[in-house]
């Protein structure tokens, strides 16, 4: 509880100098652009990084199918989402494209199958919103339900969520 | 009186327990209802924010857990802004007793869980053997606390530092006069304990230690201290759960207990498995038991089965 005000305080910070950055994006498209009121790749000093590469995991990318896989599991999973009144309020009016394209980037870049995740840090990317820790492990919970969906093998969908489960520091915020 | 009171204090809590979870049920069936449903099963369910299973299920003296020990976990599916709970019921059936247990406890904010449970060991035709009657029911009441110091089981992934969190379990065993006439000093007791457990979730497999300080027998179904040894020493426990699916774990957990009573030697517990959550609140366990040696009656072993609901 007491770490709130902190993290309020440094995600604010980071907002704001992140706004005053120039935005630049390896994919960038002209649909990705539609909402431009949020700034893209600003790395800030001291924030994990999003995407940190696990040269081991390369066996977990062929379970997930490749790029193709990836891509077909973030359709499902921003599905799944958009059903769970949970986390709907996040995505319904969001760039669900750019969304689903970052995602999968990330996931691809962590599980070393030669991707580069053009987004921004974990903690820039959601100072915008207020979530919770129920609201993060939502978001595991779709994204798992989407992972059966696409029949990954259990084992593998857990080396990936093993990455992942730590960016709760940097993507809860209140 | 006590008997009286302690009995209508559980009925009460696990009353409120069973009605707080099936208002949640109701309220989530009826936000599933105006949602788009194309694979009911598969959907998210309400607004409680732990993940399947990380609550744990509720052990024999009704705190989360395994089976037979507690877990650093805190029961429910609270987060740290939520309060879960469930309630439990749970039968061991071995060779020549029967023991039920059953109560409720909440989660309060992943920090803190207070339990209630009642505990009744039928002993059968052994009853018969030693004069008390066929059936005779040993019941007691345990009243559990447990706080959180630190550590997070399951989502610090990129540590090895597991959650761990102190715990109390006060036991009220109902049959002062036989306890006695057996050999044990005193009819109710405390036990203190330290669980520490991690979910290794790169290794699908979650670990959990206990150590438990104590002074009873048998759970404290046969009371507190006894002839051989009076006071509090101290007791291992240990679990080990695969995860197969999200919704599936089996596993294994072994108990050392003291030894206390010269006329009833008493061996270490140990259990196989089987833990399914077929839906968020609802989760079944199958085990395996053994005890050992329980009162005349050697080898003691047979099944385990408990039902869980909670939010």
């Amino acid at each position: 509880m007491h770490k709130y005000p902190i993290r309020l305080a440094l995600a604010t910070l980071l907002a704001a100098s992140c706004a005053s950055l120039h935005a630049q994006t390896m994919h960038a498209e002209p649909e990705a652009m539609a909402t431009p009121t949020v700034p893209t790749a600003v790395r800030e000093p001291g924030v994990p990084e999003p995407a940190p590469v696990h040269p081991d995991l390369s066996g977990v990318f062929t379970d997930f199918g490749g790029m193709t896989g990836m891509t077909a599991l973030m359709d499902d999973f921003m599905q799944v989402m958009l059903e769970d009144p949970r986390l709907k309020p996040f995505f319904e009016h969001a760039d669900q494209p750019r969304i689903k394209r970052q995602l999968a980037e990330q996931f691809c870049a962590i599980l070393n199958g030669g991707c580069a995740y053009s987004g921004r840090d974990m903690k820039a990317a959601h100072a915008a919103l207020a979530i919770d820790r129920a609201d993060f492990n939502a978001l595991v919970e779709d994204l798992q339900i989407a992972m059966e969906r696409r029949k990954i093998p259990f084992s593998s969908q857990n080396k990936l969520l093993a990455v992942l489960a730590p960016m709760h520091r940097e993507v809860i915020n209140r | 009186m006590q008997t009286t009171n302690g009995s209508t204090l559980l009925r009460l809590a696990l009353a409120m327990a069973c009605a707080i979870a099936s208002a949640a049920a109701q309220a989530q069936d009826a936000s599933a209802l105006n949602g788009v449903q194309e694979e009911p099963a598969e959907q998210p369910t309400g607004s409680s924010g732990k993940l399947l299973l990380t609550g744990g299920v509720t052990q024999v003296e009704g705190a989360a857990g395994g089976g037979l020990t507690p877990w650093a976990v805190i029961g429910g599916y609270g987060t740290r802004d939520q309060i879960g709970g469930n309630a439990f019921f749970t039968r061991v059936d071995v060779g020549d007793y029967r023991m039920d247990s059953y109560g409720a406890l909440v989660g309060l904010y992943d920090r803190v869980e207070l339990s209630v449970s009642r505990q009744e060991f039928d002993t059968q035709q052994v009853g018969a053997l030693l004069g008390l009657g066929r059936g005779f029911t040993i019941k007691q009441d345990t009243y559990g606390l447990k706080v959180k110091l630190f550590g997070d089981a399951v989502l610090e992934q990129d540590s090895w530092v597991p959650q761990v969190s102190i715990g109390v379990q006060h036991k009220r065993n109902h049959e002062g006069a036989l306890l006695a006439a057996i050999g044990a000093r005193h009819d109710s007791g405390t036990d203190y304990y330290l669980s520490a457990t991690k979910l290794y979730l790169g290794r699908n497999l979650l670990l959990n230690a206990t150590v438990r300080f104590t002074q009873a027998n048998q759970f404290g179904i046969l009371g507190f201290g006894g002839d051989r040894h009076e006071g509090y020493r101290a007791q291992f426990e240990a679990s080990a759960a695969y995860l197969v699916t999200r919704k599936l774990a089996i596993g294994a957990e072994y108990r050392t207990k003291p030894d206390n009573l010269g006329i009833a030697a008493e061996d270490d517990a140990f259990d196989v498995f089987i833990a399914w959550a077929p839906l968020k609140h609802v989760s079944l366990t199958v085990a395996y038991v053994d005890l050992g040696n329980v009162v005349i009656r050697d080898n003691q072993h047979g099944v385990y089965a408990s039902l869980q609901v909670g939010f």
